[in-house]
């Protein structure tokens, strides 16, 4: 099932170039500040830089120090101070504070800003209200991409899905927009654009304003087709607890940035082992689509193969032994490394969710899928509040029983929401504020409520500004329908059968055979129907706002099956999961083609619901 | 034909031609007479002073300005001071310079522009003398002021003020004075008698040319070339000096036997020419002097004046206006006379082949003996571009297409450009546009600038036509047409706003990189603000669109289209300027339309001014977002009493808000607080800030049970939680015998499977047993499981003959130990089945 081994699979292109490019801009930008200077980086920002550009490069470029911003009086001996950060209003006060305090002290230094991928007209005014515009030099450091993989790349903000879902500030979009452009701009033109979602819709618009404004190249596109999803289109499937091997991994030791820490009970020795989980790990590739149920069994026939792979220098003559040293037993040592280090991993993992607890907490989450035996799930949900398992895991539950039943009723929404409280502080009072505002976690409205809504805003509908106010209206109040559309799309198999998750038949075997995410299902339909058409129900009770569009290439072009026309890019508006992609290499190996993930981040239920919490602000 | 060399003089080694351009179509009265003239370069217009030093405040001066073919552009009454000096930008833009020093900027069309002044200085000191020059940065002005001081501005575009160090001995006006620009700097040059000084921003140095003749006493004219490179000095005993204007280096001197001071001179150069010449003009005298002693003489009949050239000099006088320059290389080659050139003996050639005479083939024979056709044909092809004359290029070009013929792979290029250029350029010599441009100065002007040129004179339809013809990109060419006539078209006051906008959206549809916001400007600008809005419907740029909208202050209209851009930085810089411009009250209204840029705002005042956040939610009445955020301070609050109070206020706001929840939740926690306090105060124990839960699980574990109990009560704690958290509490500390009792106190709501969990979990099997008859029969084989009792799961598995329990029973005996169990459990499963 190792996914980049099946015949025919069309060549990825080389997103490489992505990272040199960025690499090269950031070393440009930083030679505008001659001499040696101290860098100051966003505390996020940390790995992706790494990924770019290590510290040797840096200090090649005269950067003496380095420090992770903190928000904190600093102590740097510098005269030249390089500030490398997202545009936040926050971090930009702060700088500003900072210039201010030398000032004050009859220092000075040279600062400068460099934000990325953008700067903001906000953090502008910030400096211009602080009266430091005049001291500080800003630059823009155009790095919207970061290649995580062969077949995912991130835009590494995981602020957009607050900031765009929640906050309703749509900043981010020309960011999203920029980054196509820029991928379109590397890697040629796309045949068709698919896409839904209100963001998706602003994206593209910003996108095709770029394309515009630009000039037109006609070269041989690198992908056939590009699909465009918002996250608030399908919150089922990142609240799910992952089952597949990359997916646990991200839930239980957080990927980051495409590395994760095993901590010392997974590499069974006193130290913490940094993994860069990508295709270039043999082992890694291999399982990272799996089951977990199936990831033991695999490890241990790997691991009977490295011995007899080992075993074979028993009764080599010498020549054949400097043989066996020389070409196989680096390989062989490396693989053995990861190997252990990933049994390691399953073997925690084994550890963790074989226990009784996670079966029932699996148990309940198939169950509010499929809409079977609610009252047990409510008991359940209850009893993990008062045993105050995990907080973010029972707002999670909550919030799954929410959107599959289309709210909760006003009786169980007041006594659960109590009982949360009690258990984790009145402040999540704000947490449910915001989950109602995205639709989460709600209670269930008397039927007239929202149509008195929908009527007030009808006599306003004439103005092409009232209708983006209907839109937001109407995502406020917007209505899962999961019940419905898993019925019409088929999203929940039939219960009682058997499913052979060594065998996948389709999508669901990443979550056990379940459910299939309902991004995923949404893709593979417009992909096969070449459109909407036919799904006008299906997105009608997903709000709408779905758009096809093709693109510049004609499409006698896209008849001839190139290896480009079989490649399609999928565009998360507010992060995916590993499950998603997981069940995309799987659709795509199906369907002969491959799929490209683009995301502003990689996400899971519990960043997701962290995401919302209101008491870090 | 024949008389190609009728007007050709010798000097030296070379000729010269004196080709009339026009005949001039104004009518001057007294022609030039008692005018202060100035033409521009480059065919340029020519503007006129009449009567300018006639001081009477009746009689106002008349300011005329023609075409270089004397077709009047305008003409209008001077009211405003005395000038000194007309001269033309390099942009077609007229500067009149005042006595006082103020500058007045026209446009060709006699539109005024704008004003400045050379400073202080000068108006206190008045100018002297001024000249108008042409540097690499511009058009700058040089004058010299009544105090004998210089001050220069290099460009006036961007005007700053150098004043020049003081010249030592000078006593009265310079006798003549220069600019040169050097190593980008500007210069003065100027004589003072025989003395010759420099002066440059920080000194004046004397300066002596190498080889000046010795009998002069006095330098009484200077002139610098086009280029600035070489420079000319005519002394009182009437030599004519030519050198470099470094002064490095002498050229010729030349004895024009004239002794009287002349009233004009100027070079008379061309690139690539091969001698220095300069024009000295008298009263109705005219000489050219170069290498050689001899000199051309013409006589004038009128006043002239000289306009230099980079390629000759044109004269200008009440009637006529003509071109003298040095015959360009190529047109020598071929019409010399007895030439053997081989253009010469192409164009002849050629001649004899339109008369069908068998000579044609002869001269061709010689030229292509000599291998020199292709080289002819060149020659035939330059040439045609020096030609003044359309019928003479006809024959030029013709000739030369006749020699391409018995050519193999000619490269095209030359011909072809060479009759495109030639097209344009006797378009635009034509009498009714009046631009007499060499080829030579067409090329170094470039079409751009010439499209500019007839833009300035409202040429359009010509300019386009030339784009179209030139096929010039349409960025660069048509569409910079259109949006110079749309401009235009919107100050035209007699229409009314639809027409226009009409017009201009019209025209304007299909052309590529039109920037109507420009356009929309310039409507504004001159008043029409509705105009303006209408036009910029057309802008397919909100970027664009939204900068202006505010200047003319329709801030919604910016604000909304702003949205629908979609660009928050653009939404972003509208609030801002909003916020700035409205009261308070109407800003927030404005907002309250506007959910995009509300929440935009919000989330600027988050982090910037939380106070005004308070402010819009209480504008709006959301009382729900007061109170959430009033619960969000109470957590930065650190002193407990000011976070009851922050409490307090959220408690009013939800109720305000009709949610009697979070008001209870929140009147709960102030509740706790204090409870909490208290307790911290007698038992020292750590509390404040602790959920409900923590509080009792820490309550608890120091074995305050009692207090726990009493918030048991008091906050209505669901019963299953307290089971649940007494339960672990008092396994955690291992009180067993507490546990039995609490066990024991009543039916407990948890069921006792968590009993025997618990105690497992603390390893204590013995009193995990003591619970497992107490499980509910759904139950009880988990529980046998949980303690290790194989037997006894498999005895309530068999009870209650249930499939599955069954199953989980087999699978966790292990088939050394429990082999007759599992016979037995294998058994009772096959009867379950059957069942």
């Amino acid at each position: 099932m190792a996914h980049t081994e099946w015949r025919d699979a069309p060549e990825l292109p080389d997103f490489s170039l992505l990272k040199r490019l960025a690499r090269d801009q950031l070393i440009f930008l930083l030679e505008q500040l001659p001499g040696k200077k101290d860098l100051f980086i966003d505390s996020d920002l940390m790995s992706p830089l790494d990924r770019i550009a290590n510290v040797t490069i840096l200090k090649q470029h005269e950067v003496d120090k380095l420090y992770k911003v903190e928000l904190k009086p600093i102590v740097s001996s510098s005269d030249q101070l390089c500030f490398l950060i997202r545009p936040r209003i926050q971090t930009v006060k702060w700088i500003s504070d900072l210039v201010n305090a030398d000032k004050v002290a009859g220092r000075f230094r040279r600062y400068k800003i460099i934000f990325t991928p953008q700067k903001f007209y906000a953090c502008e005014t910030v400096l211009e209200e602080q009266g430091v515009y005049g001291d500080v030099t800003t630059d823009e450091w155009n790095f919207y991409i970061l290649p995580l993989d062969d077949d995912i790349l991130s835009l590494e903000l995981p602020e957009f899905f607050r900031d765009n879902f929640l906050e309703g500030d749509q900043r981010w979009v020309t960011t999203a927009g920029s980054a196509l452009h820029l991928l379109q701009s590397v890697y040629g033109s796309f045949s068709k654009v698919y896409g839904i979602g209100r963001c998706a819709k602003m994206v593209y618009e910003s996108w095709r304003e770029l394309m515009e404004e630009g000039e037109q190249r006609t070269r041989q596109p690198e992908f056939a087709k590009v699909f465009l999803v918002d996250r608030d289109v399908d919150f089922v499937t990142p609240l799910c607890s992952q089952v597949v091997y990359e997916g646990l991994v991200d839930d239980l030791f957080r990927i980051k940035c495409g590395s994760v820490e095993f901590g010392p009970d997974v590499t069974s020795s006193d130290k913490s082992i940094k993994v860069m989980l990508n295709s270039q790990d043999k082992v890694f590739s291999e399982i990272r689509n799996e089951h977990f149920s199936n990831v033991f069994g695999f490890l241990s026939q790997k691991a009977k193969n490295l011995q007899t792979a080992y075993d074979k220098r028993r009764g080599m003559d010498i020549q054949q032994m400097k043989a066996f040293v020389s070409d196989e037993l680096k390989g062989l040592k490396q693989e053995h490394r990861l190997l252990s280090l990933h049994i390691g991993a399953s073997e925690s993992m084994m550890k963790k969710k074989t226990k009784q607890d996670f079966q029932e907490l699996l148990k309940t989450e198939h169950s509010l899928l499929e809409g079977f035996e609610i009252r047990e799930c409510i008991t359940y949900i209850e009893e993990h509040i008062n045993r105050q398992v995990s907080m973010i895991d029972s707002l999670r539950l909550l919030c799954l029983l929410s959107i599959t039943e289309n709210g909760l009723l006003s009786k169980d929404y007041r006594s659960l929401k109590a009982q949360y409280l009690q258990s984790y502080g009145i402040k999540h009072l704000l947490t449910f504020a915001n989950l109602r505002q995205l639709g989460l976690l709600e209670e269930q409205q008397a039927g007239e409520t929202l149509t008195v809504m929908e009527s007030k805003v009808g006599k306003l509908v004439n103005d092409k500004t009232v209708g983006k106010l209907t839109d937001a209206f109407s995502s406020l109040a917007k209505k899962s329908n999961f019940r419905a559309l898993s019925k019409r799309l088929a999203l929940v198999p039939k219960s009682g059968e058997e499913y052979d998750l060594r065998v996948p038949r389709d999508m669901a075997y990443v979550f056990s055979g379940a459910y299939i995410p309902l991004s995923c299902k949404l893709i593979e339909q417009v992909l096969e129907r070449d459109g909407w058409t036919g799904l006008e129900e299906v997105t009608r009770m997903l709000n709408g706002q779905e758009f096809a569009v093709t693109g510049g290439s004609s499409s006698s072009e896209a008849r001839n099956k190139t290896d480009a026309q079989r490649i399609v890019l999928v565009m998360f508006l507010g992060g995916c999961t590993f499950s998603e992609i997981s069940a995309l290499r799987f659709l795509g190996k199906e369907r002969g083609c491959r799929f490209i993930v683009v995301t502003t981040a990689i996400t899971n239920s519990a960043r997701l619901l962290e995401a919302l919490l209101d008491n870090h602000a | 034909m024949a008389f190609v060399t009728a007007n050709w003089n010798p000097l030296g080694e070379a000729f010269y031609r004196k080709i009339e351009l026009y005949e001039m179509g104004w009518n001057l009265k007294d022609g030039l007479r008692e005018c202060l003239v100035a033409a521009a370069p480059y065919g340029g217009p020519i503007s006129l002073l009449k009567g300018h030093n006639r001081r009477s405040p009746s009689a106002r001066p008349q300011l005329e300005i023609y075409s270089s073919s004397g077709l009047p552009l305008a003409s209008f009454p001077w009211k405003s001071g005395v000038v000194k000096q007309l001269g033309w930008t390099v942009s077609d833009d007229l500067l009149c310079v005042q006595e006082d020093g103020t500058v007045l900027v026209y446009d060709l069309l006699g539109g005024f522009k704008r004003h400045f002044s050379m400073g202080n200085e000068v108006s206190q000191s008045q100018v002297l003398e001024t000249k108008i020059f042409h540097s690499p940065y511009g058009t700058g002005v040089a004058i010299l002021t009544g105090a004998l001081r210089f001050t220069l501005a290099t460009n006036i575009d961007d005007i700053k003020l150098r004043r020049l160090p003081e010249v030592p001995g000078l006593q009265g006006a310079p006798s003549c004075w220069a600019v040169l620009t050097q190593d980008r700097q500007s210069k003065v040059l100027l004589a003072n008698g025989s003395h010759l000084f420099i002066l440059d921003n920080t000194a004046c140095t004397p300066v002596t040319p190498p080889g000046l003749s010795p009998q002069a006493s006095s330098i009484v004219h200077m002139c610098d070339s086009f280029s600035y490179k070489y420079l000319a000095l005519l002394t009182d005993s009437g030599h004519v000096w030519m050198g470099t204007s470094n002064l490095k280096e002498k050229l010729s001197e030349v004895d024009t036997k004239i002794k009287t001071p002349p009233k004009q001179m100027a070079w008379c150069r061309r690139p690539k020419s091969q001698q220095p010449s300069a024009v000295v003009m008298w009263d109705g005298l005219l000489i050219v002097v170069g290498e050689c002693k001899e000199t051309i003489q013409y006589h004038l009949d009128d006043d002239s004046i000289l306009v230099p050239e980079l390629d000759g000099v044109r004269i200008i006088s009440g009637t006529h206006h003509e071109l003298l320059q040095e015959v360009p290389g190529a047109c020598e080659e071929i019409f010399k006379i007895a030439s053997m050139a081989p253009g010469a003996l192409l164009l002849e050639a050629h001649k004899e082949y339109e008369k069908e005479s068998q000579k044609a083939d002869e001269y061709l024979r010689e030229i292509k003996e000599q291998s020199l056709l292709s080289e002819a044909v060149r020659q035939c092809v330059e040439a045609a571009g020096h030609e003044h004359e359309p019928e003479t290029q006809k024959t030029l070009l013709r000739a030369a297409s006749f020699g391409k013929c018995f050519l193999s792979n000619f490269p095209p290029e030359q011909f072809v450009s060479m009759c495109r250029d030639l097209r344009v350029l006797n378009a635009v010599r034509d009498y009714t546009v009046g631009i007499p441009l060499t080829h030579t100065q067409f090329k170094q002007m470039t079409v751009q600038v010439l499209i500019d040129r007839l833009v300035y004179r409202k040429l359009y339809p010509l300019a386009i036509e030339i784009c179209r013809y030139l096929k010039t990109p349409e960025y660069q060419g048509v569409s910079r047409v259109l949006k110079h006539w749309a401009c235009y078209k919107v100050q035209q006051k007699e229409e009314s706003d639809e027409v226009i906008a009409k017009a201009v959206s019209v025209k304007l549809a299909d052309a590529a990189g039109i920037s109507y916001s420009e356009i929309a400007t310039k409507a504004y600008e001159s008043g029409r603000t509705e105009l303006a809005i209408k036009l910029l419907e057309f802008e397919p740029r909100s970027g664009e669109q939204v900068p202006l909208l505010l200047k003319i202050k329709k801030s919604p209209l910016a604000l909304s289209k702003a949205i629908e851009s979609g660009d928050t930085d653009l939404v972003y810089t509208v609030v801002m300027y909003l916020k700035n411009e409205l009261n308070r009250g109407d800003f927030f209204m404005m907002l309250r339309n506007q959910p995009v840029a509300l929440s935009l705002y919000k989330q600027f005042c988050k982090h910037q001014e939380q106070d005004t956040l308070k402010d819009l939610f209480n504008q709006d009445d959301d009382h729900e977002e007061l109170g959430n955020l009033y619960v969000k301070a109470s957590y930065k609050e650190q002193r407990l009493e000011a976070r009851i109070a922050l409490l307090q206020s959220a408690v009013d706001e939800y109720y305000k808000a009709k949610n009697e929840f979070s008001a209870k939740t929140t009147e709960d926690e102030m509740r706790l607080l204090r409870f909490q306090r208290e307790l911290e105060e007698k038992k020292g124990e750590l509390l404040v800030g602790f959920s409900l839960h923590d509080t009792m699980t820490t309550l608890l574990s120091v074995g305050l049970h009692k207090q726990a109990e009493q918030l048991y009560k008091d906050f209505r704690v669901p019963d299953k939680r307290f089971w649940w958290l007494k339960l672990k509490s008092l396994a955690e500390k291992e009180d067993w015998e507490e546990l039995e009792k609490f066990g024991k106190s009543k039916k407990s709501p948890i069921g006792y499977l968590p009993f025997v969990e618990v105690c497992i979990k603390h390893h204590n099997k013995y009193e995990a047993k003591k619970y497992v008859s107490k499980v509910t029969p759904e139950q009880k084989v988990k529980a046998h499981l949980a303690v290790g009792d194989m037997e006894g799961a498999a005895e309530a598995a068999i009870e209650r003959r249930n499939e599955s329990e069954i199953s989980t029973v087999l699978s966790r005996c292990s088939a050394t130990t429990d082999h007759l169990l599992m016979e037995r459990l294998n058994r009772a499963k096959a009867t379950a089945v059957k069942k």
